[in-house]
């Protein structure tokens, strides 16, 4: 089965603050990580090649530190990558982000299934994975948390997705698109020989011209969203603080919330 | 779009760079130059004493002849899911602002009864597709009849809730329409000078809030998670106009097939339904923690609730998890035990409506959010709140 | 400190190092309270590629030597001990094939264990033979084409889990030193059982039992090298696998000074983190020079053991010796500097210190290796010429 994985590069999201002086992104000795969910789809792509033998090929559209984030999936076990970069991709929203990577894709040639993480957690939009299928033209299902079961022979999947009251078991053709999430299994550990690869597999980079990309799509030009203004949330929170023994702060919580009406009397 | 400098006109004087949010500008040989970070947000262009700065923004073709404001109201199984309500109040408000009809758009199967319920809750109009093979929620036929509904009618302004049936297809309806669409949006007004919505939702994690426009696509397309908006006033008898949308004339071909669609009780944890939410962090120290916790959540008539930390040790599963990579949730009281208030963990419920945080660490970051914090030990403290809010 | 590692050298210790920390240490502990052997996480360093690092590439190893396995072994420890002590003696359970089985032997056994898809574990001690490894009596007779072996083995690490076994026994008491051979015994052997698992007062997690011989018989191929060579392949063994439990402790000894340090900069008294007292300090002081001079010591020999020297028993047991000693106070004083918290299991440090005990003693007591280092000691000085 050969398998495509989408992920995206992000900042280590703990880290990234607005300068209040400037109202600007703090974006510097911000460390850069793969998108935790992106691993859960990589680990759903090697289950998937581990019982049905195939290529895992991984694609992200970014800077060209991007590279990185391939080749610490190459670790992992991902046989094949390609970075989408160019000048004019940037500030992509979610929409041209969709395009752009659909044109990478064409570019990879045939596959039986893509596989998105849930969601980015700088962008946490969900946005990228059902664009992408759209404008693909394929079948899609969000939020797997389950391959019940996968037939390559005769192109179809059934799978289990998370709603939020339950779940839905869905039977789709392939090929497919879906998002996985966390419950689709533990992620495995990458291997020495997995660094090797890593290090020395050539990363191929694609541009707009390469991928034959309409200039009108993409980037911030080809973006039907802009952002027009950042700000620091409204810090919240009274901070009120409740100070005494144990017993006395009870009580004044008690107290307190009371006031608020939050508990009855 | 693009924006040109003139360098005729520059003095660089330096107010772009100042004002700049994204660190885009630059004085180089003596006149201002925007790098790859430049947004087109157009602050610096407004800021510029001499006018060198020019934006050209391109003109929609899709963006006239679009009128009206539409929810898509979610339902499951026959109900109509609360986020549709919520979201009704805030589309009358804005429905209102713009001076255009409200309309409710639902899809399902053996549904009579809940046109009225929209209505009485502030839909003008409700458009309504019955049919057996909308009963459960497939992409293909709910996506396809709603992006062709939305071609046909042109509303300039469609939400729907940012649950896990709205997040998995109203992606694929902007895609098909070829505009854009702004997820979990926390605020939603609509900007006078030129009627655009303005979407506001936190993006890094809930360290920066960030306001969208889409100004040249049509309809500017939004999510909402359930809590964040309050439902409007409800007029029983209230009526509109009914509009029946005959699915099998439409041909939209489904290729997923929802084989069982399964409600899973074990694991049910209301925590988006839930008015309060006691949670439990890595300052437990251990899963009995949670059992204690369990005790005051009982005595509260709440849900429990985890931090990423807790699960992940396996002192509790995965549902009860709260926070970035759990579920969001905004119930009128929430109480943090234990939880240091990592900004993953705050991003997941800092819209409760009063927070309380218990932590030994008077430097823990959920004192920053909390509207009352208490310094000392969670296994001091909620005891002594369990016995005094016995009987 | 930057030891100057290769490429190759970062990667291992990176890989192991991410292994432990997303894999082990949220297990330790529950490993250690509940006695479980760490089959899980022993898997994931297999799948890693990490059990053969010092394994030829011919039988599906990586090639490396004795170094790179203690870099591995290292960052394992660091986080936990009882999972190191699994992990490591694989290494000692195979290096007898390593070093004096046959080409047939080695392709046999070797690729089965450089995948890790078998474990291996080292029989010597018994009831009668600790630090007195010529007091061993399990008899192994030759009968036809097979040998057949009785007795028991006490304390074996790995026993039960292990498929593949190295037991050296008595085939010719009267041959003194040249009456001991080992032999490859593997589970499922006729007549090899396995005895109960020991209760321990650390690496709990480390399955350690009696291996029991009755009547059992293994085919004559089964022999390692040729008969009366046993004495003779312990020797050689201990002198590789000594650097590792060097390592293992330097390992333990960094993971338990980490602890006392981030505990002391957040521990409040008397107004402010109580590493801003001196006897603290110097406390972190004195550990923290111990631990990267064992660091330093482990390394050198590894790499002298790697580069094939000839008279190695002297440094090698330096590199157990110094390093458990060390391991042992130092895992003692972070208990000491947590104080009261220190001694709560609910924090790692008084599970360090309990692990660290065993260092001490197993792969030959710090008595014997100072009987080791002193008698080479008497042996290098005699020979050098008078002047």
């Amino acid at each position: 089965m050969d398998v495509i994985v989408c992920i995206k590069q992000v900042p280590d999201t703990r880290h990234v603050r607005l300068d209040p002086e400037t109202n600007t992104l703090k974006r510097e000795g911000v460390e850069s990580m793969v998108n935790p969910f992106d691993m859960y789809a990589i680990e759903t792509a090697l289950r998937l090649k581990d019982e049905f033998g195939g290529t895992v090929t991984a694609l992200t559209m970014g800077p060209p530190q991007a590279e990185a984030a391939l080749r610490q999936v190459v670790e992992y076990g991902v046989d094949r990558v390609a970075l989408l970069s160019d000048r004019a991709f940037a500030g992509a929203d979610t929409w041209a982000t969709g395009y752009t990577l659909a044109k990478g894709v064409e570019k990879l040639g045939a596959f039986d299934l893509i596989v998105c993480g849930k969601q980015a957690v700088d962008g946490d939009t969900a946005q990228v994975g059902p664009g992408l299928a759209e404008r693909l033209g394929l079948p899609f299902v969000a939020f797997v948390r389950r391959l019940v079961q996968v037939d390559p022979q005769s192109r179809s999947m059934t799978v289990e997705r998370l709603m939020d009251d339950g779940y839905d078991v869905v039977e789709t053709p392939l090929p497919a698109l879906i998002t996985v999430v966390k419950e689709i299994g533990e992620i495995r550990v990458p291997s020495l020989k997995g660094k090797m690869k890593a290090k020395k597999i050539e990363v191929p980079v694609y541009g707009a011209a390469e991928l034959g990309a309409d200039p009108d799509s993409l980037g911030l030009a080809g973006s039907p969203t802009r952002v027009v203004e950042v700000f620091a949330p409204k810090p919240r929170g009274n901070r009120v603080r409740l100070e005494g023994s144990p017993e006395e702060q009870a009580d004044r919580l008690i107290e307190a919330l009371r006031g608020d009406k939050l508990i009855a009397n | 779009m693009s924006l040109t400098i003139d360098t005729e006109l520059c003095t660089a004087c330096e107010a772009c760079v100042d004002t700049c949010p994204f660190g885009a500008v630059e004085i180089v040989d003596q006149a201002a130059r925007v790098n790859e970070k430049c947004n087109l947000c157009g602050a610096c262009e407004e800021v510029c004493p001499t006018g060198a700065i020019r934006i050209e923004r391109k003109t929609g073709p899709a963006a006239e002849g679009h009128r009206g404001v539409w929810v898509f109201a979610e339902q499951r199984r026959g109900r109509l899911a609360g986020v549709a309500f919520e979201l009704l109040g805030e589309g009358r408000r804005l429905a209102d602002r713009l001076g255009v009809p409200l309309a409710a758009i639902l899809f399902g199967y053996g549904l009579d009864g809940r046109a009225a319920d929209l209505f009485a809750a502030g839909a003008d109009q409700v458009i309504l597709a019955d049919h057996p093979d909308l009963e459960g929620f497939t992409d293909d036929l709910y996506g396809g009849l709603l992006a062709g509904l939305a071609r046909e009618y042109r509303p300039e302004i469609m939400l729907c809730g940012a649950t896990s049936l709205g997040r998995s297809f109203f992606p694929k309806v902007a895609s098909a329409l070829n505009t854009g669409l702004t997820a979990d949006c926390t605020g939603l007004d609509i900007r006078d000078e030129d009627r655009l919505l303005l979407q506001t939702r936190p993006a890094f994690g809930g360290n920066i809030m960030a306001t969208i426009l889409c100004p040249a696509h049509r309809p500017q397309m939004a999510t909402v998670r359930p809590k964040v908006m309050k439902p409007g006033p409800v007029v029983e008898g209230r009526s509109g106009e009914l509009i029946q949308v005959d699915l099998e004339a439409r041909g939209i071909a489904g290729r997923t097939r929802l084989l069982e669609s399964v409600e899973d009780l074990t694991e049910k944890v209301n925590l988006a339904e839930a008015d309060v939410i006691v949670s439990g962090g890595r300052g437990l120290a251990s899963a009995k923690g949670f059992e204690l916790l369990g005790q005051l959540a009982e005595r509260l008539g709440g849900a429990l609730g985890a931090s990423r930390g807790a699960v992940d040790a396996g002192w509790i599963s995965y549902p009860h998890q709260v926070g970035q990579t759990g579920r969001t949730v905004s119930p009128k009281l929430y109480l943090a035990c234990g939880i240091s208030g990592a900004v993953q963990h705050l991003v997941g419920m800092q819209s409760s409506d009063v927070i309380v945080a218990i932590n030994n660490d008077p430097g823990a970051p959920i004192f920053d959010v909390a509207d009352y914090g208490l310094v000392g030990d969670v296994y001091e403290i909620v005891p002594a709140l369990i016995r005094r809010l016995q009987g | 400190m930057d030891y100057f590692l290769t490429e190759e050298q970062l990667m291992i210790q990176d890989l192991a190092r991410q292994i432990a920390e997303e894999k082990v240490l949220p297990v330790r502990a529950e490993l250690d309270e509940t006695e479980t052997f760490p089959a899980e996480v022993l898997k994931h360093l297999a799948a890693a590629d990490l059990f053969g690092l010092n394994v030829p590439e011919a039988y599906g190893g990586m090639g490396l030597g004795g170094f790179e396995h203690a870099l591995a072994v290292e960052q394992v420890a660091r986080v936990c001990a009882g999972v190191a002590t699994a992990y490591a003696a694989t290494g000692l359970g195979s290096y007898p094939i390593m070093l004096g089985g046959s080409e047939d032997m080695k392709q046999r056994y070797m690729t089965r264990v450089a995948s890790g898809e078998s474990l291996a574990a080292f029989g010597l001690t018994e009831s009668t033979a600790g630090s007195d490894a010529s007091g061993i009596q399990t008899r192994a007779e030759r009968v036809g084409d097979d040998y057949v072996l009785n007795g028991t083995k006490q304390w074996i690490t790995n026993a039960g889990e292990a498929d593949v076994y190295s037991v050296i026994a008595l085939t010719d008491p009267t041959r003194g030193p040249r009456g001991a051979s080992f032999f490859v015994v593997e589970k499922g052997d006729p007549g090899f059982t396995f005895g109960k698992l020991e209760k321990k007062m650390g690496i709990r997690c480390s399955a350690t039992g009696e291996l029991i011989f009755s009547n059992c018989r293994i085919p004559a191929d089964r022999v390692i090298g040729k008969e009366g060579m046993g004495f003779i392949l312990a020797m050689r063994t201990f002198d590789k696998s000594r650097p590792g439990v060097g390592a293992q402790a330097v390992g333990l000894a960094q993971g338990a000074l980490e602890a006392a340090v981030n505990y002391a900069r957040e521990r409040v008294q008397f107004g402010h983190p109580i590493i801003g007292f001196q006897a603290v300090q110097h406390m972190l002081a004195d550990m923290a020079v111990q631990v990267e001079a064992g660091r330093a010591l482990v390394y050198a020999v590894a790499r002298f053991v790697d580069s094939g020297a000839k008279d190695v028993s002297k440094v090698s047991a330096m590199a157990k010796l110094f390093p458990t000693d060390m391991a042992m106070k130092v895992t003692t004083d972070a208990v000491q500097v947590l104080g009261g918290s220190g001694y709560m299991r609910e924090y790692p440090v008084e599970k360090m210190m309990r692990d660290a005990k065993i260092l001490q003693i197993y792969e030959a007591t710090k008595q014997i290796q100072r009987n080791i280092i002193g008698q080479e000691l008497n042996k290098e000085f005699g020979r050098r010429k008078k002047a």
